[in-house]
């Protein structure tokens, strides 16, 4: 009696346990890829921006049969425009979910805080639109698909001379941001290089909410526009202050101002106003217009902006390396990254060059009626 | 010259909005005895109801601004009354450590409430009352900055109407000096104390909404450096004294502000809790405080 139930046992848990064994499912096994970005918090605009373009991209490369004949799984997490998150996502997603790349980030500052992780691990990581130099100096592992600040500062500071024709600017940046201060550096240099001059510099901290009393000192210093390389939470206020206080000359800013956000809190008071940035979904450009279609039609009619075309673009050009390494082998991977060459994105042909950014034109969006429209672009 | 007095209009219409504040710390403070930490968080409630009121009454018109601060300063005299009767009155007799540290946690509880149910991200507030610039003699002012001064002003009298002339002002007054012998005289302490947390919410709900005009972003963590600038201004002006708390936010809005529009810039949040701690170095009752002494 007791071996007979001893013996039922045993042929249960043998049958048990072969499901463990059992040969792996037809199914290819898919290549996981890592995102980390500001989903929530104080710029959840640009991560859900950004996010949607990488999911996007995901799911077309997907449709039309995977990289490498594996399909791609993204593993996403949320730093909540946290500092400090960047860096436990970044690692948790290398650890736990053994990414073999990392999309990420948009803020500069955000990215300095993961690349270094990634760099150590020997992940390659892909950069959205971090603009600030920095970012790819940590590391042979670092990437970009967007143009770098030095590029964009320049740009801003020729817009400035030449199209503004403005000759006395007041520059307002925050302290606390990378980003800000990278790019008002920049734009100072060649701004001053070129004839210009800078009357005043005020700043400010991130999550800021009152500006009176810097504009009211850069109102007394009599400029004839005011540089704000912040992000569009704060450019938005600012602006909105700045006229109630009678500022009345334009304002402009870096890609930071880019975010339906801008608008909803600046309004009217925006008008006039002028910022760079990546992309115009009014670019005529085959490619960019369909591009649009298809964004349109994923998510309910929005439509996309510079750091979604970016998140779409950066899953596209690690699609692209990993057909051309033909392995998910970090090392293989990296080089082919690094050999990137004339790929054709929707923000633009990218060639990721050697210190491994990407050389591409700044588009400038004019604020005006209460939208943001293209103005021109700016070659690099 | 002309910047001066715009630096000093700014700088008077950021310090009103501290003053609302401060007041709810200082009342409940000298009634109780206590900080209430969770006062900031009940400020960003009341900016939230008036988010929400807003889209109700239409945009731009006086009688919806007023509509939705009164419904936004109820909303929080009623939230300000639960919560007192949830977490604070059941310590009432433990030491004040207790109650502090449970203050912190309904702070943090709001925050993340706040996080949860209104999401973490900025909203843009709507224009409640009509907004328009005018200048005199090259200062600008902006129509809700003037509604900030006024509110303020009024909320300040009727306070210390309230609070000198009517029946509950005086059993507030007389709780502030001996909680014992008011209960020996005949006063419900606890309707009081209710009272006072309800009064104390209502002003931190207007200061939100005011807050709110001015800078029109809301975010659920809003109020954690006004509520702590707030509380610096309270202990400057003298804890638990009403005029202390109004001419305490004043000061640290005008100082801030001219700080603010100076080369040293960056500094300005320091310059509020490098105020503090020299205030509590030098003079620890405050500018209009007075030491009470303990009588054995």
């Amino acid at each position: 009696m007791k071996t007979h139930v001893l013996f039922r046992a045993l042929v249960v848990s043998a049958l048990i346990l072969s499901y463990g064994f059992a040969p792996a499912r037809s199914a290819a096994e898919p290549i996981v890829i890592g995102e980390y970005a500001s989903l929530t918090g104080k710029e959840a605009g640009f991560g859900q921006t950004s996010h949607q373009g990488v999911v996007l991209a995901l799911e077309e490369i997907n449709a039309a049969g995977g990289v490498l004949g594996r399909p791609l799984e993204l593993a996403y997490e949320d730093n909540q425009t946290k500092s400090g998150e960047s860096a436990t996502v970044a690692k948790k997603l290398i650890s736990r979910n053994k990414v073999i790349a990392l999309i990420g980030e948009i803020s500069s500052g955000r990215s300095l805080e993961a690349a270094p992780i990634a760099q150590l691990a020997h992940i390659p990581m892909i950069a959205p639109a971090a603009t600030n130099p920095k970012v790819t100096q940590t590391g042979n592992y670092i990437f970009r698909v967007c143009f770098i600040d030095s590029f964009q500062g320049a740009a801003l500071a020729r817009f400035a001379r030449n199209d503004l024709k403005v000759k006395n600017v007041a520059v307002l940046s925050s302290v606390s941001n990378a980003y800000s201060l990278g790019l008002a550096k920049y734009f100072k240099e060649i701004f001053l290089a070129s004839g210009g001059a800078i009357s005043t510099e005020k700043n400010f901290s991130e999550g800021d909410k009152d500006f009176r009393a810097q504009l009211t000192a850069v109102k007394a210093a009599g400029v004839d526009a005011v540089f704000v390389p912040g992000y569009y939470t704060e450019a938005a206020l600012i602006v909105r202050q700045a006229r109630e206080l009678g500022l009345t000359m334009p304002f402009f800013g870096g890609d930071g101002w880019e975010d339906e956000q801008l608008l909803k809190i600046g309004g009217d008071a925006l008008n006039g106003c002028f910022y760079s940035t990546h992309f115009s979904a009014e670019n005529t450009d085959p490619a960019v217009a369909q591009f649009v279609v298809r964004y349109r039609a994923r998510w309910q009619g929005e439509i996309p902006g510079a750091f979604s075309a970016l998140g779409y673009d950066a899953v596209n050009v690690l699609a692209n390396a990993l057909k051309r390494a033909g392995t998910t082998d970090s090392a293989k991977l990296r080089d082919a990254l690094a050999a990137t060459k004339d790929f054709p994105g929707v923000t633009g042909v990218t060639t990721i060059n050697p210190e491994r950014n990407a050389s591409k034109a700044a588009t400038i969006i004019a604020l005006k009626d209460g939208r943001a429209r293209f103005y021109k672009t700016v070659a690099p | 010259m002309t910047e001066f007095l715009q630096q000093l209009l700014n700088g008077i219409s950021l310090g009103a909005i501290f003053a609302l504040i401060a007041l709810g710390y200082t009342m409940v403070y000298g009634v109780l005895r206590f900080i209430n930490f969770a006062h900031s968080d009940i400020f960003m409630v009341g900016a939230y109801a008036g988010y929400y009121m807003g889209r109700f009454v239409p945009e731009h018109t006086f009688w919806g601004g007023l509509a939705a601060l009164f419904v936004a300063m109820a909303v929080c005299a009623l939230l300000g009354v639960i919560i007192e009767r949830l977490a604070y009155r059941p310590l009432r007799s433990s030491p004040t450590l207790n109650v502090l540290i449970t203050a912190i946690g309904v702070s943090l509880l709001l925050e993340n409430l706040g996080q949860h149910f209104f999401g973490a991200a900025p909203r843009p507030f709507p224009e409640l009352f009509p907004a328009t610039t005018f200048q005199v003699g090259g200062v600008y002012f902006s129509s809700n900055q003037l509604v900030v001064i006024s509110v303020t002003l009024v909320l300040l009298l009727a306070l210390r109407f309230i609070v000198m002339n009517t029946k509950i002002g005086t059993a507030m007054r007389a709780l502030s000096l001996n909680r014992q012998a008011a209960s020996l005289v005949g006063i419900n302490n606890d309707l009081v104390i209710s009272f006072t947390f309800a009064l104390g919410s209502a002003l931190a709900a207007a200061g939100g909404i005011l807050y709110a005009l001015n800078y029109p972003s809301i975010d659920p963590l809003m109020g954690v450096l006004p509520g702590l600038k707030a509380f610096v201004a309270a202990v400057l002006g003298g804890i638990g004294n009403i005029p202390g708390a109004a001419l305490g936010g004043l000061l640290l809005g005008v100082v801030e502000t001219f700080v603010n529009g100076s080369e040293y810039s960056t500094y300005k949040d320091a310059i509020a809790f490098a105020l503090l701690i020299l205030i509590l170095l030098f003079r620890p009752a405050g500018l209009l405080g007075r030491f009470t002494k303990e009588k054995v």
